[in-house]
């Protein structure tokens, strides 16, 4: 029983590492004001990168930098579509998804398929943590990857609500008019948010085919992308809030195909995160929910300078 | 030196035509340089594609049968994003339709007359699509929950419903490892140019419906409400035009025919419920079509048609070059990004000062 949990738990934990990623991303980009809906593109392409580089370089440091680079290019292509040339960001991020989806699996079924990855990530256990009963190793037992994605969630938080940069995020993606008032420049803090979301999309995309599944699968990011876009929401823009939707988002995939004996169809709990972020949509973004949640006014809304 | 952007004034329709036409051909030299890259002769595929999907007659009704879907979605997707709604979940609601469909056809009326059964199919599949975007729609309408989330959502929970159906209560015989429902009465099918998959009746729906919005969002009041909506929510107001009425009505009209085209995928072509092949993602090409098509109900059946071609081109390429389909998502990507890019010097006329 104790090890059927502590499995369910593992496998929980590894898939919320790329929604964390991904979704910390996805946070910065949407309270700068910008919507991305291109992250399940992105994520792919991360995928590539990181498989294609690590076998290339015999290194995974390599691959995983050159995903994350190529998340940030992607980040940047949608920041220029949303920003400079003032296209529709909801067509933009979908097209951005169908590029990525499009290429990646073009590439990797070509070159990839069935190519197993040469290297492994360490795990690294923290000193006597991980010796805690139950706990220790499922907490403290883990990929260097996982402990980043944590250490982001915390470092990220502070930065958007206790300091000053954080201000200015939350300003532009409320006010964008006020902002620029005060000498902000609107679009290069757009262009930041958005390249740093498309940076830990891709970060998240290298987890998938260099930790979770060392080989490179076409359609391995299965929808996971989309998840981040609801997870998100589902957090409430909170870099904190998303440790623990991850957790939940990633226990439910985690659970789809557990629950099969005892009569639970896995599909309906598929169903669940995208369900959950419609009542949490639903319900968190109004009246006095929405003021204390600080839902980014303008997300969506491009600001052009003296137009109103 | 450095550039201006000066808005227009007014937009003419020979501009708007010049500028989509070289937005789609600098997209189409851009993916012929994906092509070089990874070693295929660009002006090969590009044959390859165009003679495949309209050189012959087969090629032809192939590229009729993509486009029926598509023309079907992205027609109600023009009127939905007209009035600014941005329904991304014409994938969902195509799915709803061909689960209401295969619904009527194999548990209510299996056995009546193709007189009933296919209009009731046609009926329930709008019923049921209409339905599906209406939830965001009231939601939206009711409570601002913002419907590009909602919408995109609800396509993930009618596909996992789709699957969940194929795989649990209907499930019928598995081919190949995949899940389908039993087939249904041969009564129920739809009738189909001799000789080709192209069923008609829903091609026939497609096109009443793009010449009916065309005219019904031209010179009609709603058709006014609609562009007054789009346009403004508060000049709305102040025109005294009932927001939640027009939304309430773009949605069914949108997700109702996304519905429909569910149903011709399932009559039509697949006979049974499945769901890896019922959609291959219409709902979400539908929108390139709709863009394309500047949200003109006629000018997104040319580009519907275009899609379909391309579509096609996508499965000639699988099969002559051992692409992968998904190679068609590249083309996509990449028209989209040219056409929305491109819609910069539409709206701004862009100087360069020296």
């Amino acid at each position: 029983m104790i090890g059927d949990v502590e499995s369910l738990l593992n496998a929980a934990l590894r898939v919320s590492t790329p929604l964390l990623f991904a979704t910390l991303g996805e946070i910065y980009t949407e309270k700068s004001g910008v919507i991305n809906l291109g992250l399940e593109g992105i994520m792919a392409m991360g995928a590539l990168t990181a498989f294609s580089i690590t076998l290339l370089t015999g290194n995974i440091i390599f691959g995983v930098i050159a995903a994350t680079i190529i998340g940030g290019i992607m980040g940047f292509i949608h920041a220029f579509m949303s920003i400079a040339l003032r296209a529709n960001q909801i067509v933009s991020g979908l097209a951005i998804t169908m590029l990525g989806l499009g290429i990646s699996e073009l590439i990797g079924r070509i070159h990839y398929t069935g190519v197993p990855l040469p290297q492994r990530l360490p795990i690294i256990p923290i000193p006597y943590l991980s010796n805690i009963l139950i706990f220790g190793p499922l907490l403290f037992n883990h990929d260097p990857l996982t402990y980043l994605s944590l250490i982001l969630a915390f470092a990220m938080w502070f930065i958007l609500f206790k300091t000053k940069a954080g201000i200015i995020i939350r300003a532009v993606g409320e006010n964008p008019f006020a902002a620029d008032t005060i000498g902000i420049n609107v679009y290069i803090v757009r262009y930041l948010c958005t390249v740093i979301g498309g940076m830990l999309t891709g970060l998240g995309g290298a987890y998938l085919s260099v930790v979770y599944r060392p080989a490179f699968q076409p359609g391995m990011t299965a929808g996971l992308g989309w998840i981040a876009v609801a997870l998100t929401i589902f957090a409430l823009w909170s870099p904190l809030r998303a440790i623990f939707g991850a957790a939940l988002f990633g226990g439910l995939r985690a659970l789809e195909f557990r629950l099969q004996p005892l009569g639970i169809p896995p599909n309906i709990v598929a169903t669940l995160p995208y369900l959950f972020t419609i009542i949490v949509l639903t319900i968190g973004t109004r009246g006095i929910v929405r003021r204390i949640v600080e839902a980014p006014s303008s997300l969506g809304v491009p600001y052009v300078r003296g137009e109103k | 030196m450095r550039i201006k952007l000066e808005k227009r004034e007014n937009i003419t329709r020979t501009l708007s035509i010049t500028v989509t036409l070289f937005s789609v051909l600098a997209a189409m030299t851009f993916i012929g340089l994906i092509f070089q890259v990874i070693g295929i002769n660009p002006v090969l595929a590009y044959i390859m594609i165009f003679y495949g999907s309209l050189g012959d007659i087969y090629g032809l009704s192939e590229t009729i049968v993509k486009t029926i879907p598509i023309l079907l979605c992205s027609t109600g997707l023009a009127v939905a994003f007209r009035a600014a709604m941005f329904n991304i979940g014409a994938e969902g609601q195509l799915l709803m339709g061909a689960i209401a469909s295969t619904y009527i056809a194999l548990y209510v009326i299996p056995n009546s007359q193709s007189i009933i059964i296919i209009p009731l199919m046609f009926i329930m599949g709008f019923t049921a699509g209409a339905l599906w975007a209406l939830i965001p729609a009231i939601l939206k309408t009711k409570l601002s929950v913002n419907e590009v989330i909602t919408t995109l959502m609800m396509n993930y929970i009618a596909e996992q419903l789709t699957m969940y159906l194929t795989t649990g209560p209907w499930r019928g015989v598995e081919l190949w490892g995949f899940p389908y429902t039993e087939n249904i009465p041969a009564q129920a099918y739809l009738p189909c140019i001799s000789g080709t998959r192209i069923h008609y009746p829903t091609l026939i729906i497609g096109l009443c419906a793009a010449a009916l919005i065309y005219v019904f969002t031209s010179r009609s009041k709603i058709g006014y409400e609609i562009r007054v909506v789009g346009g403004s929510r508060e000049a709305a107001r102040y025109a005294g035009i009932s927001y939640v009425r027009v939304a309430l009505i773009t949605m069914t009209i949108s997700g109702g025919l996304a519905g429909v085209a569910g149903v011709g995928e399932v009559a039509g072509i697949h006979h049974r419920l499945s769901p890896f092949k019922i959609s291959s993602g219409y709902g979400y090409t539908a929108i390139i079509a709709a863009w394309l098509g500047k949200l003109n109900p006629i000018v997104a059946l040319v580009a519907s048609f275009f899609i379909g071609t391309l579509l096609v081109g996508g499965d000639i390429l699988q099969v002559k070059l051992n692409l992968p389909y998904a190679t068609v998502n590249i083309f996509n990507g990449v028209i989209l990004l040219f056409i929305i890019g491109g819609e910069l010097l539409l709206r701004y006329r862009v100087k360069v000062i020296m």
